[in-house]
């Protein structure tokens, strides 16, 4: 199958006119989505969807286009499309394909034969038992919906500079939704598990999880501002990384919009925090062989010992700044050109886990879960504010749960109020994986 | 797209296993976008975007499934796959006659984005470039965009539906980082409509990119925002998005049905002050927002959802109004041909009040002035809360002072409609935004006079 999206690829590619720089990027990926509600399937989606785009470069001028389908037709209506918009580009000296660098590719194992041959009374029948676990768990959990889903895609990239590669990945999970109920509140939880196959689920835990992530809240109230040491649920620790690796991009840095541009070497963190983003170990949920630009995907060290030691690059942004790519391109699916981005986020961990952490802590508050990354968190000041809710930490105990109030404080000031890093590791289905974080010195606005 | 005898025999083959409805929705979808940063055009990228979904609804489940491929062999094999995926059942023939509804133009397009040179079009973001730069020294980077999408659908089901609309819609938008020894700072700014390339004509493009540049010097100044409750005071066109997460999502008959809402079980009960009428209207013309017919094939219509502070309806899509034996609402919305419908908003806003809008301002002797506000989420069940402040300040002795850094708020949508205490007369609707609901985007509009909550809690630093 590959083979034929990298015949496409190299058909597109084989078009190239002289001085003309030219890159394919062919997709196509199958999904099912089953959502189960009372026992009984609400929607059963099943989904092929393919498409391509291309780049072409002339000029130091870019032009892209795009197209949902593979017919031929329209390959070369999009091929013609992107030429057009070539002449609109402004001439860009750094502009240009991705050079193959000769880095070995680590081998990652993305593709699994046992998830394509699942059958699909089996898939309703794994969303069906998580409700059913999820419901026992507690009287007073609803479920809201539960879910299986997978997707398989492949993919193949094609450049007249040389990179010509291909490969395949599916995955799948399943998610469960929870609503409980005391009285006139209600709170909310959520439980997943992911796997290359639904043999890796741990359905029980996803359901022990949706479960407690509901009740826990119930009564929660609204706590007193205040400054306070917080301890990060290693699913906001992941969150929490994603923002910071967005000051770390190094497209943003070459057009002065990170707040850690010239500051390479300096010391930007607690010395106990070494960062890096690891895409080539196979325990990242999205470890992965190759970049958005068909290079290897590689091991870079961000932060070291709390002093500042690089930036991630595709090969634009690194031509920019006089580097080589490291890797980072990303790829939004066909519809996008590469960006810039990190692929596996890693904290280096501590050694204790979350309870004896908590246990050290006289007056803290566990924060489980937080909103609004997207609206109150501005990674070019570092101005961050976020909504929360969590569990009060009183004399080294898990004590009452609290809400409706928010933790803010600057990103440049939390790296550096980093005071321990759990041993807690956990690689959740994000581009970082979780570990328990305690910072210390941060505003808590509530009531 | 699709002629009517070939829908009519793809629907019957759907339901020949016994279903009780079944929808064909295609699109036809061109875009145009360009993206100017750091001073240069970086590229301009043209989609397009061509297949149909189709539903296919048995009892309580619904079988869905799409296709890139168009041609009568080609829905055919979707319908079947979701016909599969819906039921297994008997053999049954019915018979599917459909009648096509005439167009519903709500929103007249002057300058179709076809029939604009793409040079034009990305003319804009020098303009755009050219006006933030020269605000200020202080400028050192701007981003600005442009973007227009040409989308035809149909849908065409058994009960006979069968309709087509285009929906043409233009964007542009400008990011500016202003520089001094306080750090850097970030302005937004953004313009859009559902109509064509006359929006530069209708819109001044150079106040546009100084309203961002303006932003970030501002900011260059500002202190911490306070920490803790206050009352603040959201300027006009600006905080719609407080209503879109405060009561908007809470007010979707998808989450109210399964008890995943606030406001399950309160019509006819007062869920607001009475200062507040919540409108979600779809027929706005030229709002972001506006469609002439939703993504199931029923006309946009104009919803009271909360009068004078009385929760009076909820917004509904088909599945749900068939449920519940109503009609539906115009809210059946989807971001593409590859996604389901679900109860969306489309134009939310809150009708005018009768306060003077300085006197609201003068009314205050400490609090935050909200100019502008960014994005926000709900868990609409709990009713939490937050949205992004973009620029702000503060209020001290009735008067608008010092500028703020950003910040989130927070509060409890049913606790927060109570706490509108002084609502302005001078309403007017806000950035053109897009909502997302379990993974799907749609373009929706917001809107509201300028008003004051007597209490929201403030996510800044500051003591």
């Amino acid at each position: 199958m590959s083979e034929q999206l990298q015949a496409i690829a190299d058909q597109v590619i084989a078009q190239a006119a002289p001085g003309e720089h030219v890159e394919a990027f062919v997709s196509r990926g199958i999904e099912t989505d089953i959502r189960v509600y009372q026992g009984e399937v609400e929607h059963f989606v099943s989904a092929q969807s393919e498409g391509i785009g291309i780049r072409v470069i002339r000029d130091g001028r870019t032009g892209f286009a795009y197209a949902g389908t593979l017919d031929p037709s329209a390959i070369a209506a999009v091929l013609a499309d992107a030429r057009e918009n070539v002449q609109f580009g402004t001439p860009d000296e750094w502009a240009g394909l991705a050079d193959p660098d000769g880095v070995d590719v680590v081998a990652q194992q993305l593709w699994n034969d046992d998830l394509a041959a699942y059958a699909t009374e089996a898939k309703i029948q794994l969303a069906k038992d998580l409700e059913r676990l999820t419901l026992g768990k507690d009287s007073r959990v609803r479920v809201d919906d539960s879910n299986y889903a997978d997707a398989a895609v492949e993919n193949a990239v094609a450049s007249t500079s040389g990179v010509r590669r291909s490969g395949r990945e599916n995955g799948c999970y399943v998610s469960v939704g929870t609503l409980a109920d005391d009285g006139d509140e209600t709170q909310t939880g959520f439980g997943f598990s992911v796997g290359r196959s639904p043999d890796e689920f741990e359905l029980d835990k996803a359901a022990r999880e949706a479960a407690d992530r509901a009740t826990r809240l119930l009564g929660a109230t609204k706590p007193a501002s205040q400054r306070i040491t917080v301890v990060l649920d290693p699913y906001v620790t992941a969150s929490f990384l994603g923002v910071i690796s967005s000051t770390l991009n190094g497209e943003a840095v070459a057009k002065g919009r990170s707040l850690f541009r010239d500051r390479i070497g300096d010391t930007v963190a607690n010395p106990i925090v070494t960062l890096v983003d690891d895409p080539t170990n196979p325990l990242a949920y999205t470890a992965t062989d190759l970049d958005g630009e068909g290079l290897a995907a590689r091991r870079n060290v961000l932060i070291d010992d709390g002093v500042l030691h690089g930036f991630v690059h595709n090969s634009y942004s690194a031509r920019r700044a006089g580097t080589s790519s490291t890797g980072n391109a990303v790829r939004g699916g066909y519809a996008g050109t590469p960006g810039v981005g990190c692929l596996a986020l890693q904290l280096r961990p501590g050694t204790r886990d979350q309870a004896a952490i908590v246990s050290g802590i006289d007056h803290g508050v566990l924060i489980q879960a937080v909103q609004g990354l997207h609206s109150g968190v501005n990674p070019v000041s570092g101005d961050f504010s976020v909504g929360a809710s969590g569990l009060l930490i009183t004399n080294g105990e898990v004590g009452a749960p609290i809400r409706e109030f928010t933790i803010a404080s600057t990103l440049q000031r939390m790296l550096l109020d980093i005071v321990e890093i759990g041993g807690d590791i956990d690689w959740l289905p994000m581009r970082a994986a979780g570990v328990s974080l305690v910072i210390r010195d941060i505003t808590l606005s509530g009531a | 797209m699709i002629d009517s005898d070939v829908l009519e025999r793809v629907l019957a083959s759907a339901v020949r296993t016994g279903a009780d409805f079944a929808e064909v929705y295609a699109e036809d979808k061109r875009s145009t976008s360009a993206a100017l940063d750091d001073g240069k055009v970086e590229q301009v990228t043209s989609g397009r975007d061509r297949g149909a979904g189709i539903r296919v609804v048995k009892g309580d489940t619904t079988g869905f499934a799409h296709t890139a491929d168009l041609s009568e062999a080609g829905l055919r094999a979707a319908a079947e796959a979701a016909a599969a995926a819906a039921s297994q059942g008997d053999g049954i023939t019915r018979t599917i006659s459909l009648t096509r509804s005439d167009p519903r133009i709500v929103s007249p397009v002057r300058r179709h984005p076809d029939d604009v040179h793409t040079a034009d079009k990305v003319a804009v973001l020098q303009r755009l470039d050219e006006a933030a730069r020269s605000a200020s020294g202080s400028i050192v980077q701007v981003t600005a965009g442009y973007g227009d999408s040409r989308k035809r659908i149909l849908v065409a089901n058994t009960d006979g539906v069968f309709v087509t609309d285009e929906q043409v819609r233009t964007l542009l938008r400008i990011n500016a980082v202003a520089n001094a020894d306080t750090g850097m700072q970030t302005g937004y700014d953004s313009a859009g409509h559902t109509g064509g390339f006359e929006l530069v004509d209708v819109i001044d493009v150079e106040g546009l990119a100084r309203n961002a540049a303006r932003i970030a010097l501002t900011k260059l100044d500002a202190r911490p925002a306070p920490s803790g409750a206050l009352p603040v005071v959201i300027q006009r066109g600006s905080g719609g998005v407080l209503f879109h997460e405060a009561c908007g999502h809470g007010l979707e008959a998808d989450l109210v049905a399964k008890g995943g809402s606030v406001y399950r079980g309160k019509q006819g009960e007062l869920v607001a002050s009475p200062l507040v009428t919540l409108v979600d209207d779809g027929t706005m013309t030229g709002e972001w927002g506006a469609i002439g017919y939703d993504d199931e094939g029923h006309p946009s219509q104009y919803n009271v959802l909360i009068q004078d502070g009385v929760l009076t309806d909820y917004m509904w899509d088909f599945l749900r109004a068939r449920k519940e034996g109503r009609p539906q609402s115009g809210n059946g919305r989807r971001q593409g041909y590859q996604y389901l419908p679900m109860v969306r908003m489309t134009n939310t806003y809150v009708l005018n009040g009768a306060d003077d809008p300085d006197d609201i301002v003068r009314a205050t002797d400490y609090g935050v002035y909200v100019a502008k506000l960014g994005g926000g989420s709900v868990n609409t069940a709990s009713g939490d809360f937050v949205f992004g402040m973009t620029e702000a300040y503060l209020i001290e002795n009735g008067q608008i002072t010092e500028p703020l850094r950003e910040g989130n708020l927070i509060g409890n949508g049913p606790q927060v409609l109570h706490d509108i205490d002084m609502l302005g007369n001078d309403f007017a609707m806000g950035n053109p935004g897009t909502c997302g609901k379990d993974g799907q985007g749609v373009p929706v509009g917001d809107g509201q006079p300028t008003l004051r909550v007597k209490s929201l809690t403030i996510g800044g630093t500051a003591a």
